[in-house]
């Protein structure tokens, strides 16, 4: 509950702004219920001028309608008003609280990108901020509007006739009563219905996305008999929750009658000892049908905005995370580095149980190689998310130049190195805003150059519109291969002074990989580089190794010391390299 | 949509029966302003309080004969809706269940899941709803217009002009905001690509210290997706004032018109106020029906995406052989060839070559040289373009299709595991094997040490994927799973990468070793794990460039030498 309110305190921050546009809109919301109501008495008094031949009163029913035409002119006008006034707020709402959190998206720290999955934030900044949107002030407005609408009605039947009107007082109760009866006994049967349905969409996945494995073991008969019964079950409780939820709208209706005739009873009775008049009597009958609709609006509008705040609630959480610590405020800016890299006693893990890199010390020289080697999975990119300051070491100290990075602006630091992942990411857009995105300055000569030293160059030119290709989300028919060209070509064309390299693995072809070592042989030349290596030839003249496993160093040293002291790096260098080599000796 | 009412048949009566019952709820709603008109005309006039309170009866009759009708409606409709969407879901399931690789390649299975789960919840809302209502807000309209032509012609004539004027503002408003809501939606869309690709980006981005460039572009697309909301909101905000004015402004003329009948004495002052309640009625059920128009037409677009997933047949045609022949090369290509639909070269062609029993081939080549594509032709995973693909001397397609698969045990590149638990994994490879078989396979597998350090040892729960199992002991299940079926085909893909170099090595040595003497294919990138093959495949580009031993191909075949001195540098031996 506190929660709760704290949400709404978070979330009336945002709204605050548009505070004159709300106040308007519950302005325009009171003035247009109370003329909306004042209409069926109007007709009342019409009707009460026509009271049989000859016996009409025209001048005074035309005087009416008159003032019917003015009130329903104005009440539209004013409820269209209304209508926009309310989607502005609604709409600049969401625009604000979306900026937020993109805005947070930037800042994020990647302990936190790295533990969430990116559906998961993509869903609370586009489903999350539209539900809460719709929910809260769509709900609002309608709440208040409902209330409104309860209370004018209330005053209006009270003027009319006091009698008539608390028959119509302690009858509405019950329609909320059987609403409400309805729904508990129905609450029960939808929980089980979702269950089922989560239940049966869970097999469905993994039959579905496993559909050729199946078909492998030929299992599809067991597995439809599987469905079947997750079915079955499913339609049990789908037609009990369907058929008693949809119980409600008849219920309440009959309640409706009920007073309806009531209504009609009392009102008769009044009306024929002069008590009311026929044509107040079919105003009251107009009112005591639009009475209890707001009743049963205003419940559906409360879990409404529950789920609204709810919604609320994990975007505001998303907008209120910490972000990652902020820069000094006497950063200074490393511009073109040397390329000297210390690393003092690190101590490095993602979380606090399990330790992971243990008093690391490393001093890099302009133009040394460094290599990181290991099984996959070790965690070489913890090495690169300390280099490049993505996370912060726990103690311990990285400079480059001699300052230690944390008083380095983090985009002096970062753009310093040249980075290429084996994981390469693009971007939507052209082949041409991936290539410039650490120089959006350069000119085509020079994007050129850099595809050609990168070897993108040939299958670019052969590309349908060249460098304007538009490409989809990550790449989209692009081959691994050639996706990482691409993201060579990329720091090609910056040329940083150091730089960090991921070495394809097995899922790039032999004669793709040869021109993405040529290409980062160009890369770097005389520049201090970190290299995630797979490759012998690179590991063996790297100036300094790393040896990762179970995400920790366990070895560090050249490779004749490391191959000296026979640890797990002579293991894996024996088990992967030394073998095949004798053979071919032998021949 | 016509396709899918089939499975409505079983649901006939319902379906008839809801809808007319609903009607007859309408109906008698429709009397209720005719009561009240006679409580006027006749029990107020003549001051008949016995006539009241027997009208006012009248009225609560009809509302309990009106909450009758309506529940049995309701009945009627979520019985056949339910029914509907059972029979539907249970139909498009084992239809999928039947389509080969080519259909599953061509569909996606993000899209087969969606039309599983919410298209078809969609469906069975739209049906119900059809069945409600429907038929009920067309028939309260018309019925209230004609109620009024019954009062008096003159009046009514002003219903027959207000209905249409009316329906024009809904529906023309409607069809106005349906493009623009798309287009809406193709900015949220927008807004939504650059979200993900800042979470899924965020390390190259930052790295390029986008950051700047990035929010000012997504302020951009964010401002576009709110000025179009607002347009739309604007245009959608005119439906209720303007109904509401059109209404009222029937309701006037009704009144004017109503004074000057009554002042003749074709009417009453009570028939006046029934007037006026029919003219009520019709904007409730206007908004209502148009509201249910909109649900609708989401409703038809999933059945119509449905029934295209419906009219999508298998392109594999079933064989009837389910034995080999005796002496027969156990697998034999010739000059075999893969093209998959929609693409305009072949993934693998011109493929021959034999392999006998207990013969191990190694397939190798780059990411797209055809390998997976080669291998997928065994178990008749896809069918050739060109030549043909035997098994124990008979072509693939003359088998049947579970009598073949059931001699060949598959491992596949990704190890997936199902839920449930270790024992209900293995015994995809057959249910009914004996414990020798078991042991058997999971020994050679490599499985038995690991199987027995878990908490529950065979009884272990599997969670869906296998996600509490780690990348190795998953391959090492794949395996064993494969090694069930004592297939006399094994073919792993790729199947050894997340285990390490002494565990591959045994691996390697217990399939060699296994008693029935299997024919194994092996996938791989890695020149190391081909190297030992009796027989191994080259693949360039979907074309063989070379089938012999290691030895023969280092002599006479670049390709491979060009892989494999890639993998083990020259200079090694050199130096050795």
């Amino acid at each position: 509950m506190a929660k709760k309110k704290d949400t709404i305190k978070k979330v009336w921050k945002y709204i605050s702004r548009y505070r004159a546009y709300l106040i308007l809109s519950v302005l325009l919301a009171a003035v247009t219920v109370i003329l909306t109501l004042y209409v069926p008495i109007l007709v009342g008094y019409a009707i009460d001028g026509i009271i049989g031949p000859g016996n009409v009163d025209f001048h005074g029913i035309l005087g009416i309608l008159i003032k019917i035409g003015a009130v329903v002119a104005a009440t539209a006008a004013l409820q269209w008003v209304m209508n926009a006034v309310n989607n502005k707020i609604t709409y600049n709402v969401v625009r604000d609280l979306r900026l937020a959190a993109f805005g947070k998206i930037q800042k994020l720290p990647f302990s936190y990108l790295d533990s969430h999955t990116s559906g998961e934030v993509v869903s609370r900044v586009i489903a999350d901020a539209d539900q809460f949107a719709e929910g809260l002030l769509m709900g609002f407005t309608q709440l208040f509007s409902g209330v409104m609408t309860i209370i004018g009605t209330l005053f209006f039947m009270f003027r009319i006739n006091i009698w008539i009107a608390l028959v119509v007082v302690c009858l509405t109760p019950l329609s909320l009563l059987v609403a409400k009866f309805i729904a508990s006994r129905t609450y029960n049967m939808f929980m089980v219905q979702s269950k089922a349905r989560a239940e049966q969409t869970s097999l469905i996945d993994e039959a579905i996305n496993n559909l050729k494995l199946i078909k492998a073991f030929s299992r599809e008969k067991i597995i439809i008999d599987e469905f079947d019964y997750a079915n079955d079950y499913l339609h049990d409780w789908s037609l009990k929750a369907v058929f008693f939820s949809s119980i409600t709208n008849p219920a309440t209706r009959f309640v409706n009658n009920i007073v309806y005739a009531a209504v009609a009873l009392a009102g008769a009775i009044a009306a024929c000892s002069g008590h009311i008049t026929v044509g107040l009597l079919s105003s009251f009958l107009s009112y005591a049908n639009q009475y209890t609709k707001p009743f049963n609006e205003i419940s559906g509008v409360v879990t409404e905005l529950q789920n609204a705040i709810a919604c609320a609630e994990r975007l505001l959480e998303l907008i209120n995370e910490t972000q990652e610590t902020p820069e000094l405020g006497n950063a200074k800016t490393l511009s073109n580095a040397e390329g000297y890299v210390d690393i003092d006693h690190v101590y490095f893990s993602y979380s606090p149980n399990t330790k992971l890199i243990d008093d690391l010390e490393l001093n890099v020289k302009p133009g040394q190689r460094i290599a990181i080697v290991g099984p996959t999975g070790c965690g070489k990119t913890t090495i690169i998310n300390l280099l490049m300051r993505f996370y912060d070491p726990d103690s311990g100290v990285i400079s480059v130049d001699g300052e230690p990075i944390k008083e380095l602006t983090r985009k002096s630091l970062r753009t310093s190195y040249g980075m290429v992942l084996q994981e390469t990411w693009l971007k939507s857009g052209t082949i041409r805003d991936n290539i410039v995105m650490g120089r959006p300055d350069a000119t085509d000569e020079e994007v050129v150059a850099a595809a050609k030293a990168a070897h993108s160059y040939s299958f670019i030119r052969r590309l349908p519109n060249g460098f304007d290709t538009v490409i989809g989300e990550d790449g989209g028919s692009l081959s691994q291969g050639q996706k990482q060209l691409l993201c060579i070509t990329r720091v090609m064309l910056c040329r940083p002074p150091m730089l960090i390299l991921d070495e394809a693995t097995s899922s790039i072809d032999t004669r793709t990989e040869i021109k993405i070592q040529k290409a980062f042989n160009e890369l770097m030349k005389g520049k201090t580089s970190f290299i995630v290596a797979h490759r012998l030839s690179t590991i063996r003249e790297a100036d300094e190794i790393l040896v990762m496993k179970d995400g920790r160093v366990i070895e560090q040293g050249n490779h004749e010391r490391l191959m000296k002291r026979g640890g797990f790096y002579a293991e894996l260098y024996n088990s992967q390299f030394k073998q095949p080599e004798i053979k071919t000796r032998k021949r | 949509m016509k396709k899918l009412l089939v499975y409505l048949k079983d649901y006939k009566k319902e379906s008839v029966l809801g809808p007319l019952f609903k009607l007859l709820e309408a109906l008698f709603e429709l009397f209720v302003p005719l009561v009240v008109a006679a409580i006027i005309d006749k029990g107020i006039a003549n001051n008949d309080h016995g006539y009241i309170v027997r009208m006012c009866i009248i009225l609560a009759v009809l509302g309990v004969i009106g909450l009758v009708c309506s529940i049995t409606a309701q009945f009627f409709a979520a019985k056949a809706a339910v029914g509907f969407s059972t029979k539907l879901r249970h139909a498009l399931f084992a239809h999928i269940q039947s389509f080969s690789h080519s259909e599953i390649d061509a569909i996606g299975a993000s899209t087969l899941i969606t039309r599983m789960t919410s298209d078809i919840n969609q469906v069975q809302s739209g049906v119900n709803l059809v069945l409600r209502l429907f038929l009920r807000s067309p028939f309260v309209v018309f019925g209230a217009m004609i109620m009024a032509f019954t009062i008096d012609v003159p009046s009514a004539l002003i219903f027959a002009v207000a209905i249409p004027v009316l329906a024009l503002i809904v529906f023309g408003i409607m069809l106005l905001t349906m493009p623009l809501y798309k287009k809406s939606q193709r900015a949220l869309d927008s807004v939504l690509t650059k979200t993900r690709e800042n979470i899924t980006g965020a390390r190259v981005l930052r790295a390029f210290c986008m950051e700047e460039r990035e929010s000012e572009d997504f302020a951009e697309r964010n401002e576009t997706l709110v000025s179009i909301q607002k347009f739309v909101g604007k245009i959608s905000a005119l439906m209720n004032p303007l109904t509401y004015a059109v209404i009222n402004a029937a309701v006037i003329v009704l009144i004017w018109q109503g004074a000057m009948r009554v002042d003749s004495g074709a009417l009453t002052q009570g028939q006046v106020v029934a007037l006026y309640n029919y003219m009520s009625q019709i904007l409730v059920e206007l908004i209502k029906l148009a509201n249910m128009i909109i649900s609708l037409t989401k409703a038809l677009a999933c059945a119509n995406r449905i029934s295209d997933v419906m009219d999508i047949r298998c392109s594999l045609k079933n064989g009837s052989v389910s034995t080999g022949i005796e002496d027969a090369p156990v697998v034999e290509f010739e000059n075999a060839a893969l093209m998959y639909n929609g693409a305009s070269e072949t993934a693998v062609e011109g493929v021959s070559f034999t392999a006998v029993r207990g013969e191990m081939v190694g397939i190798i080549g780059g990411t797209g040289s055809g390998k997976t594509s080669l291998v997928n032709l065994i178990p008749r995973f896809y069918d050739v373009c060109a030549g043909c693909v035997k098994v124990n001397g008979v072509d693939v397609r003359e088998y049947d299709i579970d009598a073949l698969r059931a001699k060949i045990g598959v491992v596949p590149q990704k190890a997936v595991l199902f839920k449930g638990t270790v024992r209900s994994n293995l015994e995809w490879g057959g249910e009914d094997r004996d414990r020798d078989f078991a042991i058997e396979a999971v020994k050679a597998s490599q499985s038995m040490e690991f199987i027995f350090k878990l908490d529950r040892g065979f009884d272990t729960y599997v969670s869906q994927n296998g996600s509490n199992l780690s990348g190795g002991q998953r391959q090492r299940l794949t395996i064993a799973r494969a090694l069930m079926k004592r297939p006399e085909i094994l073919i792993l893909d790729d199947s050894a990468s997340a285990l390490d170099f002494a565990t591959d090595a045994k691996l390697r040595r217990a399939i060699r070793n296994l008693p029935y003497d299997p024919t194994v294919f092996v996938v791989s990138q890695r020149a190391s794990s081909v190297m030992k093959a009796d027989k191994i495949i080259v693949l360039d580009d979907g074309v063989p460039a070379g089938i012999g031993t290691h030895e023969e191909l280092l002599d006479n075949c670049e390709v491979y030498r060009e892989i494999y001195y890639s993998q083990f540098p020259k200079e090694e031996q050199a130096n050795g």
